[in-house]
């Protein structure tokens, strides 16, 4: 009987430092993003304060991101970001699946040798070539332009597609077969059979490519410069943290921080689901 | 030797198509498409013939030049003549060997093209050669457009993304490996001055530890490894017992604690990496704090002490990577079957014991895959490293680097800010090989590369 009744103590004791421990780990998790948030609505300038919470609450942070447009210029690099994110979306997801598709289910002589080298070009670093880019949009007379960043972003993205093969591998022949004996081309069925049994890879290959240029930084600078109007948000936000202007600005750029996580955490948290089972089949079929 | 084989069967068609050939067979080796044209094939002929004309017009004008400039890269270096008209030294326009060598590259590619054209150009007159002969007809035009939506399927659909990878990735990356044997630095910077062919001199100077390069290449190399096999681990080991935890029967709730962990992965890396980066400036929130608080004295050194800031990348990068180890984990713990468990309850097992012998083999088993391509891509994890550190604090010890930088933040480093771009080759070329190497020794081995075939 005491056995028992200690066994339930004990089963307690585990259960209220399950959740103190879960508390506190996700309160470190959370508190950077938190302190964003509250700088964003602080009326106080500066990088930081000696105290926590604001002693002034303002929404002036966000008119003063979205309106004044001298220095920075937010709403365009927002709608900048957005046509690239959607450009590059649109034809790295074309890209991608039909190659996938391709190197899945088709077969003709150059497959492997093809597969060999995506798989090499896919381990050298990938900003190596990135001056060779630029000098070749140099070239081709688009350079510091939103269709050179769209290029960057898309043009190579075919390479991409070992994660989708990977779970193109999984679906069944077998549907194909009967489409293929009523005389459907190979396009058909890719499109009309395929292609409809994919969602969740095809989820998953819209969202990282939409999601690719909200987050690089690095080609976005090569490419555009010091063309400040074809900025993307990444760039944008980052040189408001700049010696020069960071005391200014600070809880300007907290608030476009905000403003820039929103909608893409909102659009991973819906469809992370499908985001886990991309990745998962994926890494377990290589 | 299956590779010896499959190359005499490909140049098989050249002695095949001059022997065997008739009269139309033989003329296309000189005139593209005849043996198109001549057997009904009007459209395909001319197609071709426009092909040949082009590739010899553009020989011509540009493409010779463009192939001789490769091997040369320049010899006239821009500078002062005397022009006699005006009476004065005027500055002359010199080669520009970057251009040179990019052009360069382009004409051996329409060389190598043209030489695939001209076999399938040969290929085809053969073989239509063969079908008349055999009493058939030739397809027409519009059979073969057909083909490409069924029996071709592949060529329509690879035809754009082939052609971007090719424009942007192929090129650019031929371009970069053959800057890694120039010397392309940033002494030899175009258009003032030439670069030329140093063969595998840079590679012996980044690899030797006397030179200021070398002194810096294995330190960093260390760094490099040491930080990726320790970010990799941390995140792999804290992202499962994340799962584990949130998993266990006792936690109620689960999608809500979830999600308080995912917000790190949801929320844009430079976001949270320049907000960390504000935190722990030695006048940053986190300090102030720390400070008022009374627990120290004077600031910490998070991101100013080479110790220090290596520590505080690794622990950020745990924050960033270990939710999104546990949302990969939740989803494999789930698939364990849970027959094991209640057969090792029965014989005793405690919790222990039980993730040491089933969790534990289980999710490495699973997960090898994934562990190989973190640590690869922690091996390129640019983005913790620049946007926290900027690889500082910089040493006087390094060329060009600081004590947290990583071989491609070096890199980037060398090409955006020195412009060394031959030595940031030679850097891109040497990850490339551990990349190689460790997906090499490993991925070769996993059923799913041996055995594609094996789920269908």
């Amino acid at each position: 009987m005491r056995t028992w009744e200690s066994g339930k103590m004990k089963k307690k004791v585990r259960v209220v430092l399950s959740y103190l421990g879960l508390s506190v780990l996700s309160l470190i998790w959370i508190f950077p993003i938190f302190w964003v948030v509250l700088a964003s609505f602080r009326e106080e300038r500066g990088s930081y304060t000696s105290y926590f919470f604001p002693k002034g609450y303002t929404i002036n942070n966000y008119v003063r991101l979205l309106t004044e447009n001298s220095q920075f210029h937010f709403l365009r690099w927002f709608g900048n970001t957005f046509l690239v994110a959607v450009c590059t979306c649109i034809i790295s997801t074309t890209f991608v699946l039909s190659v996938s598709f391709v190197m899945s289910r088709l077969r003709f002589k150059m497959r492997k040798p093809m597969m060999n080298i995506a798989m090499i070009l896919g381990m050298f670093p990938g900003f190596m070539s990135m001056i060779a880019v630029y000098y070749i949009l140099k070239g081709i007379g688009i350079s510091q332009s939103l269709l050179a960043l769209i290029l960057v972003y898309s043009g190579g993205s075919g390479a991409g597609f070992f994660v989708a093969k990977g779970f193109f591998d999984t679906i069944p022949k077998g549907i194909e077969e009967a489409a293929f004996l009523e005389g459907a081309t190979k396009i058909q069925v890719f499109a009309k059979i395929v292609l409809p049994l994919s969602k969740p890879i095809a989820v998953y290959t819209v969202l990282t490519s939409f999601l690719g240029p909200w987050m690089d930084y690095i080609f976005s600078s090569v490419i555009m410069g010091d063309n400040y109007d074809n900025y993307t948000v990444a760039l944008g936000l980052s040189k408001m943290l700049e010696r020069e202007f960071i005391t200014e600005y600070f809880t300007q750029f907290a608030a476009g921080c905000v403003l820039v996580s929103i909608p893409i955490a909102a659009l991973f948290i819906c469809l992370q689901k499908y985001y886990v089972e991309g990745i998962a089949s994926g890494a377990s079929k290589g | 030797m299956k590779i010896i084989s499959s190359i005499r069967k490909h140049f098989s068609i050249y002695p095949e198509a001059l022997l065997q050939g008739d009269a139309v067979t033989r003329l296309s080796f000189l005139v593209f498409g005849a043996g198109n044209f001549f057997r009904g094939q009007i459209v395909k002929g001319v197609l071709f013939l426009l092909i040949e004309i082009g590739f010899i017009y553009y020989m011509a004008i540009a493409g010779i030049q463009a192939f001789q400039g490769f091997f040369t890269l320049g010899t006239v270096e821009q500078g002062w003549a005397y022009d006699e008209k005006k009476g004065i030294e005027v500055m002359v326009a010199g080669d520009n060997s970057m251009l040179m060598l990019l052009y360069g590259i382009v004409s051996i590619i329409a060389i190598a093209c043209f030489l695939v054209i001209w076999r399938m150009n040969l290929k085809s007159a053969y073989e239509l050669q063969k079908i008349t002969a055999a009493g058939g007809k030739a397809p027409t035009f519009r059979d073969e457009i057909n083909m490409l939506s069924d029996k071709k399927a592949h060529i329509t659909l690879l035809f754009l993304p082939v052609i971007g990878i090719c424009v942007f990735t192929i090129l650019p990356l031929i371009y970069m490996i053959l800057v890694a044997f120039t010397n392309y630095d940033s002494t030899h910077q175009p258009p003032g001055r030439l670069f030329g062919w140093v063969g595998l001199q840079n590679f012996v100077t980044l690899l030797k530890t006397d030179s200021p390069l070398g002194a810096s290449f294995w330190p960093i190399l260390e760094w490099t490894i040491v930080w990726a096999i320790i970010a990799t681990v941390t995140c792999f080991f804290a992202g499962i017992v994340l799962a584990l935890w949130i998993n266990s029967k006792i936690v109620k709730g689960k999608t809500f604690w979830r999600t308080m962990f995912v917000f790190s992965v949801a929320v844009p890396q430079f976001v949270s990496l320049l907000v960390m980066k504000t935190m722990l400036q030695p006048e940053g929130a986190l300090n102030v704090h720390l400070r008022n608080i009374g627990l120290i004295e004077g600031s910490l050194p998070f991101l100013t002490n080479a110790t220090w800031a290596r520590a505080t990348v690794i622990v950020i990068n745990l924050w960033l990577g270990a939710p999104y180890t546990m949302l990969i984990s939740t989803g494999i713990l789930m698939n364990i079957p849970g027959e094991l468990y209640e057969a090792a309850q029965i014989d005793g097992a405690n919790g222990v014991t039980m993730f040491r012998k089933i969790t534990f083999p289980y999710i490495i088993f699973v997960m090898s895959p994934y562990l190989i391509t973190q640590f690869i891509g922690n091996v390129n994890n640019f983005n913790v490293i620049y946007l926290l550190t900027a690889g500082g604090p910089s040493t006087l010890d390094y060329y060009q680097a600081g004590k947290t930088d990583l071989l491609v933040t070096w890199l980037y480093k060398l090409t955006t800010g020195s412009k060394d771009y031959s030595f940031a080759s030679v850097i891109g070329i040497l990850v490339f090989m551990i990349s190689a190497a460790v997906s090499l020794l490993t991925y070769r081995k996993t059923p799913s590369y041996n055995n594609e075939e094996g789920f269908q």
